[in-house]
C-alpha cells in the first residue's frame, strides 16, 4: 500500500469503526424492535443529547473539574510516591505492599466513608478519582527509575555523584516514557473513579444525571451521559499522547526509521 | 623504578561477609603510570570484580588497593570507565552524553554553566580524535555499534581521569568494528598516555593492546602469570600477524586452559574428600 493512504487511512480507522458499530447497533435495535428503556437506539440517544444539551453540559463540566482536579492530586501525588519507591530500595520494600493492598480496595466501598468524613459534593468524587488514579503513576514512576543499568550507576557513582544527582541526571528523565504511558491510563481512572462517586454521593455531574436519568427510565439521557464522558476521556487522553510524543520523542521509533537506515 | 599507579596486595573480596563466596583471593597486581595493562582468564574469575575494587565501589574483604598513591576507601574520581554495554543516555545528544561527567565530577561541576562552550569544544576535539566528527547532534539510536562504543569511550574520557579501565568494552561488536576500535583506543592512549586497565576474554585483543597481559586463574581469582608485551606501537595488525604474536597468544591460551583443568580437577578431588 503506498503509505500516504496507509497513514491517512490509519487517521480515519477509529472513526469508520465508530461509525460502523452505531450503524450496525441502529440496524439491530429496528430488526429486532429493541424497547427503548432496554437498549435504544443511536439515532434516539443523539436526540437526547440535543434535546437535554444545556443539562448535560452543566453535569459534563462538573465532572471535568472534578476529574481533572482528583487527576492532578493523583499525578503530583503519585510521582513524590514513585520516585521516593524507586530510587530507594527501603521504601520500595515497605510501601510497595501496603501500596497493593491498598490498590485492591475497592473504591466504591470507600464513597460511603467519604460522605460520612466530608458531606455530598464535590469532595467525595475528587477523592475518589485521586485513589483510583494515583497508582498507575507511582509504579510507573518508580518502574522507570529502578531499572537503571547497574554500569551507568558505577560510571555515576564513581564520579561522585550523589543520590539526587542520579535522579535528577538520569532516572527522571529515563522515566519519562513510563510516566506518560501511565498518564494516559491515570486519565481515564480518574473519570471511573469521580463518576462512580458522583453516581452515589452527588447532586451534580455526569453521575448524578445518569442515576436520576435511569431511575426515571430515560435510558436515552443515560446513553447521552455515558458518551460524554468516553468523550472526554478520549480527549483528554490525544492530549496527552500529544505531550507525550513531543517530550519523549527520543524514546519512540519515527515510524519511517527502518528505511532510513 | 616508578611508583605504580595502581596497586593491589593481598586482596581478598568476599560476595555476602566474610565467609561468603570468594570473588577474589591474594590478588596481587601493579601498573606503572602510563601503562596498558590487560586482564585475562577464564568466564567468572572475578574479573568485574576487580573492576569495582579498583575504582572504589566495592571495599577488599582484606588486603590494600592504592591508587596514585592514596589508600582507596571509597569512589575515585580519577577513573573513567566503559563497558560492554555504552550506556548512552538515549535522550542526549552525543555530545550532551559527553558532557555528562563534567556535570558531576569536580572541578568541572562547579565550572560548566560558565565555561560550557570551553568543554564542549574539548568534548568536539574527542569525538573528532575517535572519528566521530559530525555526529555531535546525533542521538545514540542513530549510530551504529561501533560509534556508541567510540562516544561511550570519549565519555570515559572527557574529565581526563590518570586511569581508564574498561570491561570488556568491544566484547559486543562485529570482528571488524572490534578491529577498528582497538586502533582507535591505541591512538587515543599513545596521544594522552593514561593508564589503562582493560579486561577483556579476548587475547589477541589483550596482546595487541597491553604492555603487559595478566593471567587470572578460576574463581577466586588471582593472577597467575605476566606476560611482557614488547611489540613497537602503533601496532597494527601487521604485528597480530607476526609469529611472534600468534605464538604469545597461544601460549596465552594454554595457559588459561590449564587454569581451567586445575580448578576443574581441585573441584572433582574436593568432591571425593
Amino acid at each position: 500500500m503506498i503509505p500516504s493512504v496507509r497513514r491517512n487511512l490509519g487517521t480515519a480507522m477509529p472513526w469508520l469503526i465508530v461509525i460502523v458499530g452505531l450503524l450496525l447497533w441502529e440496524a439491530s435495535c429496528r430488526a429486532f424492535d429493541m424497547p427503548e428503556f432496554v437498549l435504544p437506539r443511536p439515532s434516539r440517544i443523539i436526540e437526547a443529547l440535543i434535546a437535554d444539551f444545556g443539562a448535560i453540559w452543566f453535569h459534563a463540566q462538573h465532572t471535568l473539574i472534578t476529574t481533572v482536579t482528583g487527576f492532578i492530586l493523583a499525578v503530583l501525588f503519585g510521582l513524590v510516591l514513585g520516585i521516593l519507591i524507586g530510587s530507594s530500595q527501603l521504601a520500595y520494600q515497605g510501601l510497595y505492599p501496603l501500596l497493593v493492598g491498598f490498590n485492591s480496595v475497592p473504591k466504591v466501598a470507600l464513597v460511603p466513608l467519604m460522605v460520612v468524613w466530608f458531606g455530598i459534593g464535590t469532595a467525595p468524587a475528587v477523592l475518589t478519582a485521586f485513589m483510583l488514579s494515583f497508582f498507575p503513576v507511582a509504579v510507573n514512576v518508580a518502574t522507570g527509575l529502578a531499572t537503571l543499568e547497574p554500569e551507568l550507576e558505577d560510571v555515576l557513582r564513581s564520579l561522585g555523584a550523589t543520590r539526587r544527582d542520579i535522579v535528577v541526571k538520569v532516572g527522571l528523565p529515563r522515566a519519562m516514557p513510563y510516566f506518560f504511558a501511565s498518564l494516559k491510563v491515570a486519565i481515564t481512572l480518574a473519570f471511573v473513579g469521580s463518576v462512580i462517586a458522583e453516581t452515589l454521593a452527588s447532586n451534580e455531574g455526569i453521575g448524578t444525571l445518569v442515576e436520576q436519568a435511569s431511575a426515571n427510565f430515560r435510558v436515552p439521557l443515560v446513553f447521552a451521559g455515558l458518551f460524554v464522558v468516553s468523550a472526554m476521556g478520549i480527549l483528554m487522553y490525544v492530549g496527552f499522547a500529544m505531550i507525550e510524543r513531543r517530550v519523549t520523542g527520543w524514546a519512540i521509533r519515527p515510524v519511517d526509521f527502518g528505511i532510513g537506515g | 623504578m616508578t611508583e605504580p599507579l595502581v596497586n593491589i596486595a593481598g586482596v581478598r573480596l568476599a560476595y555476602g561477609g566474610g565467609a561468603g563466596t570468594l570473588a577474589v583471593d591474594g590478588l596481587d597486581l601493579s601498573v606503572g603510570p602510563g601503562e596498558c595493562a590487560a586482564v585475562v582468564g577464564p568466564s567468572g574469575c572475578g574479573k568485574s570484580s576487580l573492576m569495582k575494587l579498583v575504582n572504589g565501589l566495592m571495599p577488599p574483604t582484606a588486603g590494600t588497593i592504592h591508587v596514585a598513591g592514596k589508600r582507596v576507601d571509597g569512589p575515585l574520581k580519577i577513573v573513567g570507565m566503559a563497558f560492554q554495554n555504552p550506556t548512552l543516555l538515549p535522550w542526549r545528544s552525543t555530545l550532551d552524553n559527553l558532557l555528562l561527567p563534567l556535570e558531576i565530577v569536580e572541578p568541572y561541576r562547579g565550572r560548566i554553566r560558565r565555561e560550557r562552550k570551553a568543554f564542549e569544544a574539548e568534548a568536539r576535539a574527542l569525538l573528532s580524535t575517535v572519528g566521530l566528527a559530525g555526529f555531535e547532534k546525533s542521538l545514540p539510536r542513530q549510530l551504529s555499534g561501533g560509534m556508541q562504543q567510540r562516544a561511550s569511550l570519549c565519555r570515559a574520557l572527557i574529565h581526563n581521569p590518570a586511569l581508564l579501565m574498561l570491561d570488556e568494552p568491544f566484547g559486543a561488536l562485529d570482528a571488524f568494528t572490534r578491529e577498528e576500535l582497538w586502533d582507535v583506543l591505541q591512538r587515543v592512549w599513545m596521544e594522552r598516555r593514561f593508564t589503562t586497565i582493560l579486561v577483556t576474554h579476548d587475547l589477541r585483543e589483550a596482546v595487541y593492546l597491553a604492555d603487559t597481559v595478566h593471567v587470572m586463574s578460576a574463581r577466586p581469582g588471582r593472577i597467575v602469570t605476566r606476560r611482557r608485551v614488547d611489540f613497537p606501537r602503533p601496532r597494527t595488525l601487521q604485528t597480530a600477524m607476526l609469529p611472534e604474536f600468534t605464538d604469545l597468544v597461544n601460549g596465552l591460551r594454554e595457559q588459561i586452559r590449564l587454569e581451567r583443568d586445575d580448578a576443574a580437577a581441585a573441584k572433582e578431588s574436593e568432591a571425593v574428600r
